[in-house]
Formats: C-alpha cells, structure tokens, sequence
C-alpha cells in the first residue's frame, strides 16, 4: 500500500500499458491490474489525501471515507468480473476501455471536490463509448453516438453548474449541495441524467444493448451507479427524489414487458432499480442511505450475472431477441442456472442478495410512512420479479424450444458467472459481510418472519399470475418489434419536426453554391479574357517584328550617324 | 464421439403441470401461513389477510394488461429507426 496514491491512477494509467502486453501475458496483467488496485484500496486508511492547488480553489483528489468506500470496492470487484468474463476475447479494447472506464468512476467516487469530479466524469463518458463502438456494426456506432453526446452533455452541464455553484457560495468541495440556486440546479441535472431519472433515461436503453457481451456487463456497472453515489453525496435527503424514484421503478417495468430484446429488457430492470436506490436517497435517514449503498452494491452483482448469461446466449447464438430464442437449458445449462440464480436475486428472494438490501429500501420507506410511494415500491417489486426473475429465463432457456443447439458459454465467461452467482448467494446467506461495510452503523434484521412471508407471498402470487396469463394466453407473445420511448424525440420526431428548417437550410445552402459557382464562372471569365491563353495581356507575339523594328531603327540611327 | 442423451425434462407436458402443481400447492401454504406469524404492519393494508398476495397477484394482472394497451400505441416494425 503506497498512501495517497489513488487507486484510479492505477487502473487508468496501468490500462494504457494493456496493448502493450502480447497474449497470454495481457490475460494475467488485466486480472492482476484490478486486483492490485483493490488491494491498495482495501488496505488504505480513510482521509483525504492528494490535495492540489489550483489558482485559489484547493482540489481533493482522493477522499475515501464511509459512503465513497464501498462505491470503490464494488466498483473494483465489477472490473475485476468484467475482464475475467471478457478474456477469452483477444480484442484489447475491452480491457483497455474497460479497465479506464472502471478507473474513471471510481477516481469520481473518491473525488473531494467538483471539479476531479467533473474530469472523471468525462472520463467514464469518453472512455465507456469504446465497449459500445467494439460491437462494430453500424447501429453500434450510431448509438454510441447518441450515448456520448449525452454522457458528454451531463459533464458539460456539470461543469456550468460547479462554476456557478462556487461563484455563488465560493466552495468548490463535494459535499452537500441544495435546489435553490441555479448551479445546485444544473449539477442535479446533470446526476439525473447519468441516473436516468424519468424522461432523462432512454440513452440506456438505447445503447446498453448495441454493445458487446462483455461491453454491456462493463456498463452495467459504473456510470448509473457513480449517479446514485453523486446524489447520495450531493442531495441525500432532497424530497423530490423521493417521487422521481417511485416514477423511476414504475414505468420501465411495463416497457420490460413488451420488450423483445432480452438485454433491452434487462436495461428497462435496470432502470427499475436504480428507482429503489434514488427513493433511498430521497428519503436520507441512514437506514435509507445504507439501504441504497447496499442496494447498488447487490444490484452491481446481480445485474453483471444476468447480462453476462444473456451475453452468453448472444455470442452463442447471435441474438438475444426473445422471439427467437427458446429451449436453451438443454445446450446451456450452467448459464441457465447462473442466470436463475440472478433472476432470483434481482426479485429479491430471501436467501438471495437482493432481499437483504431490498427489504432495508422498503423498510426506511414504511419508517416514514410514505403510503403512497410504498405501494408503488411493493407493486415495482413484484413487477420486477414478473420481467426480470421469469421473463428471461423462461423466453431464453425454456418457453417453446426454438430449435437453436450451441455450445456452453467459455469457460472465462463461466468462471466470471459461477463467481458472481456465489457473491450473490453469500450476501444473501451472510449479509452481515456487507452490512460491516454500509456508511453507517447498522441496526436492521432482514431475516424476520414477517419479511419473509410478505415477500414470497408477493413473488409467488406474482408467478401464480405469469402462470395463468400464459395458461390462458393473455401473456402477450414475444415479438420482433421496435418500441417507442423517449428516444423517439430525437431519433425521429425532432428530425421531422425540423423537417422545414433543415430543407430550408438546405435550400438555402444550395442557393448560395449555386451564386457562388456563377460567380466563379464569371470571375475565371473574365481571367480568361485578359490573362487566358490567347487573351491579350498572354498573347505570344512574333519577336521577328521586334527584331526587325531594332534592326531598322539601329540602321536609321547609323544612317543619321553617318550623314 | 458420443453424444450425452439431451435433457429434456422441462418439454415434458407432465413435468410443467408437476410444477404449476407444485406452484399452486406453495401458494397455498403461503396464505396459511398468514395466521402463523405475528404482523408489525406500519400502514393499515397490511393488516388484511394476505394483503401482499393478492396485491402481487393483481398488480401484475394490470400491469400486463397495461402493457398489452401500450403496444398499440407503441410497437413499431424492427427496423423503424433504420
């Protein structure tokens, strides 16, 4: 352990160096690169240390302390799983992305003040494109595209709100922040659309899904998560996020059903649970706070596991469409038990990760007796359960058998699955490992009675009505379709709306090329009329007649001479 | 090289109706089970017998009917944006 070296500058300098590694050396250093970077911060004291001066600001590079701890520490076992998942693949972008992407978030996690936040912040958009771009087709592209202009534009309007921020209170700190003045404004801003708040959320759903296997499992990870740890440093208590929570877990559940795309379903369930963790913040008690440090750490796992299994299905077979899988479990039965294992923890089973921190989100919920927003907490639970936990094992690995035999995931993807699917069972099993971590004291048992019986009573009449709705074909079938969401705005109904300005615009363009070539014509006229060749300034003329007019005036001069 | 014999367990027609039997059977237990417990409800709704079962169940019912409306209004071909 060297104290005060970030272990960001670790992961994103040691990244560089990835390509310079021939294989198989490459495989071991990206494993050990991650893990060395764990180390060092496992082992280092809490504190702020790397400060730097800047004109008068002070920047605190690397603060590490209760909240940014465990945001670094899951954020690291994410790098550690994504590269082990990938490395069956020679392609050194995934690493290298992978690996600065991963160092970004945490670097913005242990970020003291706004301003390394803000670079970080970039950083993580910036690099994280790369895990999309390396699928390599053209709808890759355009939607890494539309993902960087946003990411892009959270940090541009980020950095509008720091300058403010500190030009109305003069702290440039990371610490708590409000609503009232416009810099507090925009900097919300900018956190809600890197946490997909309602309206703000379709880039992840739009790019999640074009990238690779193993560049969808990366992304999963960091930038929503890096979100909800900003709001949990900036705004925790801030009632608004209360209410955009609960829209938050509502609505992407019902585009979760109709999906076709497993892994766009999975980037809908995610979204849904990004709600529970920005209702926790919301809330601010530190139940809440701990209940939404331990939800996005559990959340990390489980949702890594699943897009890992139906990236496996993808490199498999080539799709993750669900009307055109089926019947898996024959061919991919460790991958299907992983993804199961999973879906239950994501639904919140007990004895499953996501109960124990699930339960702690509900309960600081029930604690403020917020009706309202409860029922639509209990009725996102049971939702997500419906979508994620048998949605996508059934239309993956059962449902109707689409005839596809492939083979089993790699073993690298198997290792980095049977690793996740152990951590999510062992926290289920053991939460108090990671309850010892959680920003504050903990004083909660998940394990009562009364918890217990609620929640399978919930999940399991939710799977009661799965099973009748399909018995009675009411479930509506997988189909090959496109939905609409708020990406419609931009990807279409803006570029119709502004149909008549950029025709215009066009138009006008046109116009003036046209002005400008007719004028081209008539300048190089008139250039060829006097200096053209043959016009009267270029002509050659005959230097005979020069000669001879010489020849004669010299004999006229001669002749004067003499006389 | 021999191929290992495909398992096909869950194509079976009887084995799907052992689990919607096993299924049924859980759920049962589970709304027996709700004398069985003692309840520190925060809100009055959770007073009601099997209140979280029945919730589960029907919210999910809306919520696939919902989302069945939805398509009409939001399915579009596949390559819509293409």
């Amino acid at each position: 352990m060297i104290e005060g070296l970030n272990p960001a500058l670790i992961l994103i300098i040691g990244a560089l160096l990835v390509p310079l590694f021939p294989q198989p050396w490459r495989r071991v250093y990206v494993i050990a690169l991650p893990l060395v970077s764990m180390l060092q911060l496992v082992l280092h004291p809490f504190g702020t240390f790397a400060e730097a001066s800047m004109y008068d600001v002070t920047l605190e590079t690397f603060r590490i302390d209760n909240l940014s701890f465990i945001f670094g520490l899951i954020f690291h076992i994410a790098a550690v799983l994504g590269v082990i998942y990938a490395i069956h693949d020679d392609d050194p972008i995934h690493p290298t992305a992978g690996l600065i992407y991963a160092g970004a978030a945490i670097g913005a996690a242990f970020a003291g003040d706004l301003i390394t936040l803000f670079v970080y912040w970039e950083l993580t958009a910036a690099s994280s494109v790369f895990l999309i771009w390396a699928r390599r087709t053209e709808s890759a592209f355009k939607a890494g595209m539309r993902y960087l202009v946003i990411q892009i534009g959270s940090g541009v309007i980020l950095l509008a709100g720091v300058v403010l921020h500190y030009r109305e209170t003069g702290f440039i700190s990371f610490n708590e922040m409000n609503l009232e003045s416009i810099g507090g404004k925009l900097i919300f801003l900018a956190f809600g659309i890197k946490c997909a708040f309602p309206f703000l959320h379709n880039w992840l759903q739009d790019s999640y899904p074009e990238a690779t296997a193993s560049g969808t499992v990366l992304l999963s990870a960091f930038t929503t998560k890096l979100a909800v740890y900003a709001l949990a440093r900036g705004y925790a208590g801030t009632d608004m996020l209360i209410w955009i929570g609960a829209l938050m877990t509502a609505f992407p559940i019902f585009f979760a059903v109709i999906e076709n795309d497993l892994r766009r379903v999975l980037a809908y369930s995610l979204n849904n649970q990004l709600g529970f963790m920005v209702v926790a913040v919301g809330i601010g008690t530190p139940l809440a706070l701990n209940g939404a440090a331990a939800h996005a750490f559990c959340h990390i796992l489980y949702k890594a596991l699943l897009f890992m299994s139906m990236g496996a299905v993808l490199l498999r077979t080539g799709t993750c469409k669900g009307s055109e899988l089926g019947g898996l479990y024959k061919s991919m039965p460790f991958t299907t038990v992983c993804c199961i294992i999973g879906a239950a923890s994501i639904s919140a089973f007990p004895l499953f990760s996501g109960f124990v921190s699930k339960s702690m989100i509900v309960s600081a919920v029930a604690g403020e007796h917020l009706t309202f927003v409860w029922l639509m907490l209990i009725f996102a639970s049971a939702g997500v359960f419906h979508h994620s936990g048998i949605k996508i094992p059934y239309f993956a690995f059962f449902a109707h058998d689409s005839g596809i035999r492939c083979e089993e995931a790699p073993l690298s993807m198997r290792v980095a699955m049977g690793i996740s699917a152990a951590l999510c069972i062992g926290i289920g099993v053991f939460p108090g490992a990671l309850y010892a971590i959680l920003p504050y004291p903990v004083d909660y048992v998940p394990y009562t009675a009364a918890h217990v019986i609620t929640q399978l009573q919930l999940l399991m009449y939710s799977a009661l009505a799965f099973t009748v709705m399909m018995l009675w074909k009411i479930y509506p079938p997988e189909l090959r379709s496109t939905n609409l969401d708020t990406d419609w705005l931009y990807r279409k109904g803006a570029t119709e709306a502004l149909l008549p300005v950029t025709a215009l615009a066009s138009q006008t363009t046109k116009d003036l090329f046209t002005t400008l070539a007719k004028l081209k014509e008539k300048t190089l006229g008139l250039f060829e009329k006097t200096v053209g060749p043959g016009a009267w300034l270029s002509r050659s003329v005959d230097s005979s007649g020069m000669v001879a007019l010489t020849m004669g005036s010299l004999l006229v001069f001669l002749l004067l001479y003499l006389l | 090289m021999k191929e290992k014999p495909e398992n096909t367990w869950f194509d079976k027609p009887a084995n799907v109706k052992k689990i919607i039997f096993a299924l049924c059977v859980i759920c049962a237990l589970l709304l027996v089970a709700e004398f069985f417990y003692h309840k520190h409800a925060y809100f009055a709704v959770e007073e009601w017998f099997g209140f979280y079962a029945f919730y589960g169940f029907i919210m999910c019912v809306l919520l696939v009917l919902a989302a069945k409306v939805m398509r009409v209004f939001l399915m579009r071909d596949e390559d819509y944006y293409d």
